[in-house]
């Protein structure tokens, strides 16, 4: 996924910038004692686009060879094994599937629309609620050096805890699949958030400590205006992680537990033997995580700042 | 007159894992209104420690420290500090971080009108009334100085603290930094501690150039004052016989007395 971003994010300033640097002089010196200016410009012109379209082949060529590759190595894979639906087949069941995504034929029986949201509303509830505790905590562990080191063995000890070990606990607490599941998803963002507020708060440059010393700032706008700032950009890491772990967390939890959601979708359709069902699945979880990812990617560029 | 900083037998130590360090020993210096003052020294020779104590951001071993009166105890508004990697919040404009010390030291007596003008007033004097709704990566390391004098002159401090605010720049930007403080100091009649690397900008800045002996265990080794006119002009100083001798009783005591093997 990293490498998907990574790409996307980089390449724009290299094909904005390089195509008029590196083509308009060496075209000015070709053309000039050739011919007056007139027919000069279109002959500028023409090559700059070339230019530019060679520039646009080099970012769209390779993940596009790369796709390809994809597509034909599950082709081949379709044709030799008994039951693994060709490409051509899952895309024609995407698209009956895609037509009619929001029906609802009883809670068994729902468009792949509202499995996906209903989804997404697990998560966002379970770290919704993960972000009101952890990122207060967070900022308790960073600031107060007593409470970082109480709570250091603890979560040392539960952060490597698969989530999913804490289902039986939700479903006896809560006694229902549903908020079970929205409980697993909380336990698995509160650690990420927690430990990476608590790292920008013990990160925070003593100069700005000073400032505001030297200043003699309220509490209140140290937190404000210094406090809250500087960890901003370690929070929005903070519910990256988060949401990308919720994300492959809540697949997994609402196989277990049932209900509506892209999760148990896969099972029941497993149930049903419809294969293709199950690989539009993995392209539909790939592409939500995909979109998530970018998004707050988004957001966390906007509020980085320049350190210096 | 009566100092308005009194610095009596201050030591100052550090508890360290290979024991005791004495940064500081038998300071004593008393700085007078308007007076201007730079400590000089090798590296490691604690004048920045020294400037620290007097902006109470630490507080001292032994001894003890008093401005206008009073026993410092901690950081304040009547002693600006200018630090010297300027310490803008990046995240503030350049008038938002100027106006920060403004609102708190005089946010309880006046409105917010006269505030920005306080504000604007800061930035005006030291020539960034241009820049001021820039973000501070927008402007250049010496722009951002600039600001970083005009917080700590806007809170109106009774002295001025400067942790070599010129040592992070280039010679020529360093130089019209130095023309503008002058400027700023004559307009005000500041009271200013400056720690420096620089002979020249000690001579060309201060009344009085405080040299400290080589640490561990530092101190004051010699006064020397500076009688030339002010406002100085660096163009005229450069021909100026007594500049040249002043220079040199500083070079003197930094690379004779005070002789340091560069590690």
């Amino acid at each position: 996924m990293s490498s998907a971003t990574m790409s996307i994010s980089q390449t724009p300033t290299f094909s904005s910038t390089a195509p008029a640097n590196a083509a308009t002089p060496v075209q000015a010196v070709a053309a000039a004692p050739v011919a007056p200016a007139a027919p000069a410009a279109p002959v500028a012109k023409r090559s700059e686009l070339r230019e530019r379209l060679k520039n646009i082949a080099r970012i769209v060529l390779p993940p596009l060879i790369g796709l390809a590759l994809l597509i034909a190595i599950w082709e081949v894979v379709a044709i030799k094994t008994q039951g693994i639906p060709t490409p051509a087949k899952t895309w024609s069941a995407a698209v009956v599937l895609f037509s009619d995504p929001f029906y609802s034929n009883g809670p068994n029986d729902q468009g792949i629309g509202w499995n996906i949201l209903s989804s997404l509303k697990r998560v966002g509830i379970g770290f919704g609620f993960a972000a009101l505790v952890g990122i207060p905590v967070g900022f308790m562990l960073g600031r107060f050096k007593f409470m970082g080191s109480m709570l250091d063995p603890i979560i040392s000890l539960l952060r490597p805890v698969s989530p999913l070990a804490w289902l039986p606990i939700g479903l006896l607490v809560f006694k229902k699949a549903d908020p079970a599941a929205t409980w697993t998803i909380f336990i698995c963002s509160i650690w990420p958030m927690i430990l990476n507020t608590a790292q920008g708060v013990q990160r925070i440059p003593s100069d700005y400590m000073n400032v505001a010393r030297v200043l003699n700032l309220s509490e209140f706008k140290i937190l404000t205006k210094i406090l809250f700032p500087a960890v901003l950009p370690y929070m929005l890491t903070g519910i990256r992680l988060s949401i990308g772990t919720a994300w492959l967390v809540i697949v997994a939890a609402e196989m277990l537990t049932g209900g509506v959601g892209i999760g148990f979708w896969v099972w029941d359709e497993w149930n049903n033997l419809k294969v293709e069902h199950i690989v539009i699945a993995i392209f539909v979880i790939g592409i939500v995580g995909l979109l998530l990812e970018l998004t707050l990617l988004q957001i966390a560029k906007r509020f980085s700042y320049a350190s210096n | 007159m009566k100092p308005l900083v009194q610095v009596q037998d201050v030591g100052m130590r550090f508890e360290t894992k290979n024991g005791t360090f004495v940064a500081l020993r038998d300071i004593n210096l008393n700085i007078s209104e308007g007076e201007v003052i730079t400590l000089i020294g090798h590296s490691g020779c604690g004048k920045s420690t020294l400037l620290n104590l007097i902006a109470g951001l630490t507080l001292p071993s032994s001894g003890v420290l008093i401005c206008n009166g009073r026993e410092i105890a901690g950081p304040g508004p009547e002693r600006g500090v200018v630090f010297q990697n300027h310490s803008l919040l990046p995240w503030l404009s350049c008038f938002e971080n100027v106006m920060l010390g403004v609102e708190r030291v005089f946010g309880a007596q006046e409105g917010k009108a006269k505030l920005k003008e306080r504000t604007r007033a800061a930035l005006e004097m030291v020539h960034m009334d241009h820049a001021m709704h820039k973000m501070p990566h927008e402007i250049s390391g010496g722009m951002k100085q600039r600001v970083g004098i005009a917080r700590a002159f806007a809170i109106e401090p009774k002295i001025l603290l400067m942790d070599e605010p010129f040592g992070a720049l280039d010679a020529l930007t360093r130089a019209s930094l130095q023309d503008e403080l002058i400027g700023v100091m004559q307009k005000t009649g500041a009271t200013v501690v400056m720690v420096t690397h620089d002979v020249d900008e000690a001579v060309l800045l201060s009344d009085r150039v405080v040299m400290m002996t080589n640490g561990p265990a530092a101190t004051i080794g010699e006064i020397l004052e500076v009688k030339l006119e002010k406002p100085r002009s660096r163009l005229e100083l450069a021909h100026d016989p007594r500049f040249a001798d002043y220079r040199a009783a500083i070079l003197e005591f930094l690379y004779q007395k005070q002789m340091k093997h560069a590690a």
